[in-house]
């Protein structure tokens, strides 16, 4: 099916500039002129990939993004298990997003713990007109009432809270006051601030840091001893369990876990990560701003790793036990030669049944670049990617890391330059999200969901691997794309357009 | 290790071996400041309580689980219902990415959809100039016949005028002067899906029959045999419509679909993937105006669309998601009447085989209680079809549910003698339906994906049927109107009341002898 092994890199870089003139000729021409920023050829050795990232989408060219309510609420906060989430506003974006992540935990759901719930203040039109505040007031009286051993409460501004003047912070506090200290965080998530989810992931973090950072108490006692060997991970909703078999090997390598941020995560762990040695930060995205955060007020050092594939796993294991002894070193060796007969078995299984095919990406967060060596491990290539709401600082990482010399670029793509660079690169895989997975799937393209795993999962950490192996073969040698075409539909000859 | 190549485990097996419970074991007790295991057992247990319950149900601000979502997402399902017409959401564009994904977890199809993208900017000067791009992209990328408009809450609130923001489009240049944009104010702060269905409907029939906003003559009506036919917000749109066309057909009955969306949420992977399928022609929604009726398979979803019909001089009739043998017989006798063609044969022996059926499994059903929730006009259908199995409709709930709704539901409890110990909810969401099935256990829970939380929590089966079905596959292909959309629902029901009479019959020497292999 791919075309692309046959060309040489000039060639694969000729044809992906002539897709990309191509697909802008649909636009109108101040359209075009402003996507054609977004868009490019990455050429080796340049620092980043060239494109124009982080602005505004282009109304009615059906972009892929979010919102900063679903970076808020989708992404950072909502995992948080122990503390009640109100989708402050209408009823819609918690009842779109109720769920809907698999940011798996363990707990008693609607007794102590409450991930998997919608929460809503169901905003009335007499809530617009009046303002919210009262209500949401009362609705934390209601929490408390009837979730008594909820330990949080954060407010998930939807856009009309931004838009009617209300005082979420004053509430919040007083609220705060009146049940003991008990934390209650207004976060500012408006779905119009910003211009996609990412402002949403810096508005939360933020909120983080003035709602339970700041509200520590200076002297108060750590619960548990600290030891040398404390890291938090960071960016990591464990989707699917992903923070699960990534724990699994920091704790083997001799680390100790005392945060996950947020998949799986609790107030008191939030509480606790000041204490961290180090904070190890998978999704770059959506939390650096807190491990900077954490770095200029607590002197902690953030590290970013990679759990996805063997090679990156390896390198990752080893960079963050630079930060430690030698006994944590060696751990890490032994992590590296405790699987590696694991993930040989993995390879020699799947690598022939996959060498040589091609993959196309668009995700969001951290995955257009992380999942790049692990697609390599199994002898595969991307080539072509794109974040849906990256920063020119992935699009460096991208193009100094990841990316080969030729590969299509693409930023905050519309379904219309998505759907025509797939029909003529013709990839084996596509790799994106439920509203892109049936428009490939459609036109006979193998696709799996690269932010639900498409129900699978974990794929971090070297048990995820196998499972994204396995996967991955599952979705391009799946017998059904064999059957797409009917046997009676024959293709026409090329001798016969040729003769036209 | 548990893991092998051999025998990939993935998260279903994964995380229950000695190695990561353990870990998880340690994570809770030392950093998770967990609750004490015993004050968690015993607000469980106290959750379960009448007195939770009457406190539960004096909330009056928190909303905890709803069975709602918001208008704008109604009117997108019933945009794409138009030939190759494309749903553009004025306001924030994350709305946008939301009803996509929606529509897509339930059909397991694509969702076209465009935002006009509105943020800080369009919230202070408002939102024209992303209306006047918006336009302008959408209709020179992808080509509509037509492109709906409606709103998100943001845009409401801002107040943006759609009409006239359109206007401006036009003489701009966005879309020619003539080009078809109907447009549908639809705050997600009022009602609820099917409002927005409603009132996106009723944006495009007023814009086609009353002069396109202004820029053209109204229609006059000149009255044809014709019947135009609305189906609402339906999950089971793609069976639903097929069935009512056969129907349609069987009967000879000259017909006009509105919002006829079956076709572009199940179309074939074949190697081309069709953005537009199907759908109610640009001209055949101008030509409805001269049918005889106007007949609309659910009242709630259809409240603003069907007053305006009938101001144009159509009989209109409306009925509540009709399921069953007597509700399919209201619908094809309606049928009848306006139309004066008689009711074949063939449905006849349909309808036959129905109760057929039914009087073979009925002694499985009679005198069982379900409790329900879904969309009002749904919630009406499937307790009128309980109430003629014999089955009581124990509790009714729907979230987007009116007082009027209510005392519907409450006139067909009165019309039976298995309604009588029977209660209706209106307004009211799933976290107050967990508090009814504690403290008024019922047999079976009818309701969409999200009762499988209730289901897991309270004990009691569920049986999936509404929208959305996120976890189970291709039911919305199969009809639930008609006489063989009743026999579809009743197998469900069966199927489900099998499946747990089997599962709780099955401990050898215990419970073995009611484990019958013919039942």
């Amino acid at each position: 099916m791919s075309v692309s092994p046959t060309l040489s890199v000039a060639e694969i870089k000729d044809r992906n500039k002539a897709l990309i003139e191509e697909v802008l000729k649909v636009y109108p021409e101040k359209t075009a002129k402003r996507r054609a920023k977004h868009l490019n050829v990455h050429q080796e050795g340049k620092p980043d990939c060239g494109v124009k990232s982080n602005i505004k989408s282009i109304p009615g060219v059906m972009t892929i993004r979010g919102c900063a309510y679903a970076g808020s609420k989708g992404v950072v906060w909502g995992p948080i298990k122990d503390m009640i989430h109100i989708s402050h506003g209408p009823v819609g974006c918690g009842q779109y997003s109720w769920a809907a992540r698999r940011n798996y935990y363990i707990g008693t759901t609607g007794i102590d713990t409450f991930v998997t719930m919608q929460f809503t203040s169901d905003f009335q039109e007499k809530d617009i007109v009046f303002g919210g505040d009262k209500k949401l007031a009362k609705i934390m009286d209601e929490i408390q009432e009837l979730f008594p051993l909820n330990n949080g409460i954060t407010v998930q501004s939807e856009c009309p809270i931004g838009l009617i003047g209300d005082d979420i912070e004053a509430v919040s506090k007083a609220k705060s006051k009146e049940y003991d200290g008990k934390t209650i965080v207004p976060v500012r998530c408006e779905g119009f601030r910003g211009v996609s989810q990412s402002l949403g992931h810096h508005i939360a973090n933020d909120a983080i840091r003035d709602w339970v950072f700041d509200k520590i108490a200076p002297d108060a006692a750590p619960r548990f001893e600290p030891t040398p060997y404390d890291v938090a991970i960071i960016g990591d909703y464990n989707i699917g369990g992903d923070a699960w078999s990534s724990r699994i090997l920091l704790e083997e390598m001799g680390l100790r876990v005392i945060a996950q941020w947020s998949g799986d995560g609790s107030l008191a762990e939030l509480e606790a990560t000041p204490k961290a040695k180090l904070n190890v930060l998978h999704c770059y995205r959506s939390m650096n701003y807190i491990s900077r955060h954490m770095e200029e007020k607590y002197g902690i050092p953030w590290c970013e790793y990679n759990f996805f594939g063997p090679s990156k796993i390896a390198e990752s294991l080893r960079k963050i036990a630079s930060y430690f002894d030698d006994k944590i070193k060696e751990g890490a060796e032994q992590v590296i030669a405790k699987y590696q007969p694991l993930m040989d078995a993995v390879i020699a299984k799947y690598r022939p049944r996959l060498e040589g095919k091609t993959v196309m990406l668009f995700v969001g967060g951290l995955r257009p670049r992380h999942v790049i060596g692990a697609y390599e491990d199994l002898g595969m290539e991307v080539v072509g990617t794109g974040y849906e709401f990256g920063h020119n600082d992935d699009y460096q990482r991208t193009a100094q890391h990841y990316v080969k010399d030729g590969t299509l670029i693409y930023d905050d793509v519309t379904g219309y330059e998505f759907e025509k660079f797939v029909e003529k690169i013709q990839p084996d895989l596509v790799g994106s999200g439920i509203k892109e997975k049936y428009v490939f799937q459609k036109m006979g393209v193998p696709f799996r969901q690269m932010h639900s795993w498409d129900y699978s999962g974990p794929y971090h950490g070297y048990d995820g691997f196998a499972i994204f192996a396995r996967d991955m073969d599952m979705a391009i040698n799946s017998p059904v794309w064999k059957m797409t075409k009917a046997p009676w539909k024959t293709e026409e000859l090329p001798l016969l357009q040729a003769a036209e | 290790m548990p893991q092998s190549a051999e025998h990939v485990l993935d998260h279903f097996d994964l995380f229950r071996g000695p190695e990561y419970q353990q870990m998880l074991a340690n994570k809770k007790k030392m950093f998770e400041n967990p609750r004490d295991p015993a004050e968690v057992e015993r607000v469980r247990e106290w959750a379960k309580t009448p007195e939770y319950r009457e406190k539960n149900f004096a909330r009056e601000a928190l909303t905890v689980n709803p069975a709602k979502a918001c208008q704008p997402l109604g009117a997108v399902f019933a945009a794409v219902g138009f030939e190759q017409t494309i749903p553009f959401v004025h306001g924030s564009q994350g709305c946008v990415a939301y009803y996509r994904s929606h529509l897509s977890r339930h059909f397991k199809e694509p969702s076209s959809c465009v935002s006009s993208s509105m943020t800080e900017d369009a919230a202070v000067f408002g939102g024209l100039n992303n209306m006047i791009d918006g336009l302008a992209n959408t209709y020179n990328m992808y080509k509509p016949k037509m492109i709906a408009v409606s709103t998100t809450c943001m845009a409401e609130v801002i107040g943006d005028d759609l009409n006239a923001f359109i206007k401006t489009s036009k003489e701009k240049g966005s879309v020619p002067a003539e080009y078809d944009v109907p447009f549908a104010h639809t705050p997600a702060f009022v009602g609820s899906h099917v409002t927005g269905y409603d009132n996106a409907l009723k944006g495009i029939i007023e814009h086609f029959w009353d002069g396109k906003a202004g820029t053209t003559a109204k229609l006059e009506r000149t009255a044809n045999d014709k019947i135009n036919f609305i189906g609402g917000f339906d999950g089971y749109t793609v069976g639903n419509m097929r069935e009512v066309k056969r129907i349609f057909g069987l009967m000879g009955i000259d017909y006009t679909i509105l919002a006829d969306n079956s076709e572009v949420f199940d179309t074939p992977t074949d190697g081309e993937f069709r953005m537009y399928d199907g759908g109610t022609t640009l001209e055949e929604a101008a030509d409805a105006i001269n049918a005889k009726a106007t007949i609309s398979m659910q009242e709630y979803c259809t409240e603003k669309t069907l007053p305006l019909i009938a101001a144009h001089g159509q009989e209109v009739a409306a009925f509540n998601h009709p399921i069953g043998v007597s509700a399919t017989d209201k619908f094809l006798m309606t049928l009848s009447r306006i139309t004066g063609k008689p009711i074949p044969e063939e449905l006849a022996r349909e309808r036959g085989r129905l109760v057929d059926a039914v009087a073979d499994s009925s002694a499985h059903i009679h005198g069982k209680k379900f409790a329900i929730y879904g969309d009002p006009d749904l919630c009406l259908g499937l307790a009128g079809f309980l109430l003629e199995l014999g089955a009581e409709p124990t509790h009714v709930l729907a979230t987007n549910g009116s007082k009027a709704w209510a005392a519907k539901v409450q006139e067909l409890f009165d019309s039976s003698p298995f309604g009588q110990n029977c209660h209706v909810y209106p307004g009211k969401d799933l976290w107050h339906m967990r508090s009814l099935l504690f403290t008024e256990p019922v047999d079976f829970l009818i309701g969409n994906t999200y009762g499988k939380y209730l289901e897991r929590d309270t004990g009691t089966p569920l049986i999936r049927i509404g929208f959305p079905i996120f976890d189970r596959h291709h039911h919305h292909r199969y009809p639930v109107w008609g006489y063989q959309g009743g026999l579809n629902v009743l197998v469900w029901i069966l199927d489900r009341i099998f499946e747990s009479i089997d599962a709780t019959t099955n401990v050898p020497a215990k419970s073995d002898y009611s484990f019958d292999i013919i039942r």
